[in-house]
């Protein structure tokens, strides 16, 4: 009875605390060490450009929003490989914690996909495996797209294929081009055109717009205006990805055009606080005019929808795209790089590529298979397959927390530019630059 | 051997039994929240990025850039704006809808059932639910009053900073009025039928019975609900994460959405460690006023 209340219990008490405190810490030194146990498994052994296909089952991961191309070439591989890939579809949302988390346990899959935006992210944190002599291996390394091998070399080591592409391109209504008097056969080569067409779609009036973006969604953002900066010939990063040039004489031509939609209900109701979550469900409703929308949608449109598909101009002509999608590579602690990489080599293939990829109206990772049995069925993807040579994807480590979140400086200037105050512009890409430098 | 007895008192069966019904939740206490609490702690004492893990001690570092963050103020005035009208206008709505089935007629049951529905839903779920009703690209809601004639042009529900404020908290108000009014019901149910009788046969009125009565005796119940909606209102996250992301123009950031935010975006656990921490010693203090509270007038 007594014996909880006397010098005894406090004593037995004190040492219980200090021992569970001991033991916590222990355990959260245990749980928070940055040792880095693994061997490293790793992808950069054997020049091997077809790695190896026994049996083997491996692991990977890729996010929602290209789930379509993902699981097309995993289901071709599977039904032709003795090597078998587990596809993880990851919220789109989720994928850099899942991504995060996964590493600090070296829990990552054998292969994990990801935005290339991000990519330098990864690199840069070793998560992924030196895969340069396999790549050069392979024979039609020259022709993989540029774009995506640029934003996967880190200290000139290649870590990353391009997995899936998705460009920026504009979509137009064939039928509404018809109804406003406009050749169907030309859309527009100049940000001036465009403004033009979209003007007269939308004077067709009874519930038809000009034109649509995503007006709260850096992405949307970069996606469709960047291209037309480039189009110019002016750049948006420095090379280092450290600073910004959103100042520019183009890049202010550009935010003016789409302010000057929004000022005169040029776009259809809820640009302005379009997330991006709905941005590309407006356009097969057949009442927009002309709008930029990612090329990964064009197997989506409705089939009675007689759509065309242009390149992003500049405000005097040229052509560029904004070559986004996912590249993908083999995670550092993978005990079975070999059998990763044959799956990495097969997805890159003839067959791959225009079977899989090509057949369901996606954009080839070759250049040189621009032109395919499938594309020749339809010039639109010809359009798109060979705007990938003109397209530019942007290197900066810190792009996420700068261009895409949803509270980061980059969506603060843009609707600055186009919904608020444009005097702001230039001191909002000071904060850019910061960001980028962070 | 009585020394030895003297020096280790055994224990009593009664005292096996108490260590044994408390040992699972000690356990449980110590892994899943005393543990994480360390590691969290320790987190906002280093530079720790979510890629790369633990790169060693930086404090206060974390600490200075989670205040220094354009968006720290900013997100603190807007959480506690929300606390407030959240609060305000759920605790009166639970109350009115407490006080209108709390007697046992015919239809009580249906309307107490139907009024408590929106709470069986996930925050998450409803979120999502209203996101499309709201959407004015995909939702029903602004084609609706268009074609009833109420409005001229399409309504933009998330589209200002006001009227995304005050979207999101109709939406709240929606989901938990009823789980509130439950509270509020079994705090009246409590309230003794005699007091009542006694109050009527001293000639109170009905408004007179509610001040004197009805209000002090639910005190304890209107504790609690007001220690549970302004805890949840200042925790809140997943509400704007789908609704509005913080915007426009980061109008709605809350506290929680800066850390995850500063977790996931911009990839940097430690300086989330450290609003974690501070948002844990707000709570603590908040939650130990109204505990102090609570307990007076329980006294009284």
């Amino acid at each position: 009875m007594g014996g909880t209340a006397g010098p005894p219990g406090r004593r037995r008490r004190l040492v219980t605390g200090t021992v569970a405190l001991l033991t916590a810490a222990s355990l959260v030194t245990a749980c928070g060490s940055g040792d880095d146990g693994s061997d490293g498994g790793g992808g950069g052994g054997a020049a091997d450009a077809k790695g190896t296909d026994d049996g083997a089952t491996l692991t990977m991961w890729t996010r929602a929003a290209t789930r379509p191309q993902s699981e097309a070439l995993v289901k071709a591989y599977n039904a032709s490989h003795k090597n078998k890939v587990k596809l993880t579809v990851v919220p789109t949302d989720d994928y850099q914690a899942k991504v995060g988390a996964a590493a600090g346990s070296k829990d990552l899959p054998d292969l994990f996909a990801s935005d290339v935006v991000f990519v330098p992210n990864y690199t840069s944190s070793a998560l992924f495996a030196d895969l340069t002599e396999r790549i050069d291996a392979l024979p039609f390394a020259g022709e993989l797209a540029q774009s995506h091998i640029k934003a996967g070399t880190y200290e000139d080591k290649k870590y990353v294929v391009p997995h899936t592409l998705d460009l920026s391109v504009l979509f137009y209504n064939k039928d509404l081009y018809r109804k406003a008097k406009l050749d169907p056969d030309k859309p527009p080569t100049t940000l001036a055109e465009w403004d033009q067409q979209a003007r007269a779609v939308d004077a067709l009036g009874g519930g038809v717009d000009g034109t649509f973006f995503g007006g709260n969604c850096g992405g949307c953002g970069v996606f469709s205006m960047w291209p037309s900066i480039w189009a110019a010939g002016d750049e948006v990063l420095n090379k280092e990805g450290t600073e910004a040039t959103l100042t520019s004489g183009t890049a202010k031509q550009v935010y003016a055009t789409y302010r000057g939609w929004v000022k005169d209900d040029i776009v259809a109701p809820g640009a302005r606080e379009e997330t991006g979550t709905t941005w590309t469900g407006v356009f097969p409703k057949g009442k927009v005019g002309v709008m930029p929308m990612p090329s990964t949608t064009l197997g989506l449109m409705p089939k009675d929808l007689d759509l065309g598909v242009a390149p992003i101009p500049g405000p005097d002509g040229g052509k560029s795209t904004f070559v986004g999608g996912d590249a993908i590579g083999i995670s550092a602690t993978s005990k079975s790089a070999d059998q990763a990489w044959n799956f990495l080599a097969w997805s890159l293939g003839d067959k791959a590529q225009v079977d899989v990829v090509a057949a369901r109206k996606d954009v080839v990772a070759r250049t040189d298979l621009a032109s395919n049995k499938y594309s020749k069925a339809d010039s639109r993807l010809v359009a798109i397959n060979e705007l990938v040579a003109d397209g530019h994807t942007p290197y900066a480590l810190k792009f996420g927390q700068t261009f895409n979140d949803p509270n980061g400086p980059w969506l603060t200037l843009m609707r600055d530019a186009v919904f608020g105050d444009a005097q702001k512009v230039d001191k909002d890409n000071d904060a850019v630059s910061a960001s980028l430098a962070d | 051997m009585q020394v030895k007895a003297a020096a280790r008192p055994r224990l009593s069966p009664r005292a096996v039994r108490g260590l044994a019904y408390a040992t699972p939740t000690a356990v449980f206490v110590a892994v899943f929240f005393l543990l994480p609490l360390l590691l969290v702690a320790q987190m906002s004492l280093s530079d720790w990025p979510l890629l790369t893990g633990d790169q060693g001690i930086n404090a206060p570092e974390n600490y200075t850039d989670a205040i220094d963050s354009t968006l720290f103020w900013p997100a603190v005035r807007f959480t506690l704006l929300y606390t407030v009208i959240v609060t305000v206008i759920l605790l009166t709505l639970a109350l009115l809808l407490a006080l209108l089935v709390q007697e046992s007629r015919p239809a009580a049951g249906f309307f107490r059932t139907v009024y408590f529905l929106p709470g069986a839903l996930g925050l998450a779920s409803a979120s999502l639910l209203f996101w499309g009703l709201y959407s004015p690209t995909t939702g029903p809601l602004s084609r609706i009053l268009e074609k009833l004639g109420l409005v001229d042009d399409p309504v933009s529900f998330l589209g200002t900073p006001t009227a995304a404020l005050l979207s999101t908290v109709f939406l709240i108000v929606w989901k938990f009025a009823g789980f509130y009014m439950l509270i509020l019901l079994v705090g009246l149910q409590r309230i003794p039928h005699e007091v009542y009788e006694a109050a009527r046969m001293d000639g109170a009125n009905r408004a007179q019975i509610f001040r004197s009565i009805t209000l002090p005796l639910l005190r304890p119940s209107i504790a609690l609900t007001l220690l549970l909606c302004v805890t949840g209102s200042l925790l809140a996250f997943d509400q704007f994460f789908i609704l509005t992301k913080g915007g426009p123009d980061n109008s709605t950031v809350t506290v929680v959405q800066l850390l995850y935010r500063e977790a996931f975006q911009r990839l940097n656990l430690g300086t989330a460690a450290a609003l974690s921490a501070i948002v844990l010693a707000v709570l603590l203090l908040l939650n130990a006023v109204q505990f102090r509270g609570l307990r007076r007038a329980d006294e009284s």
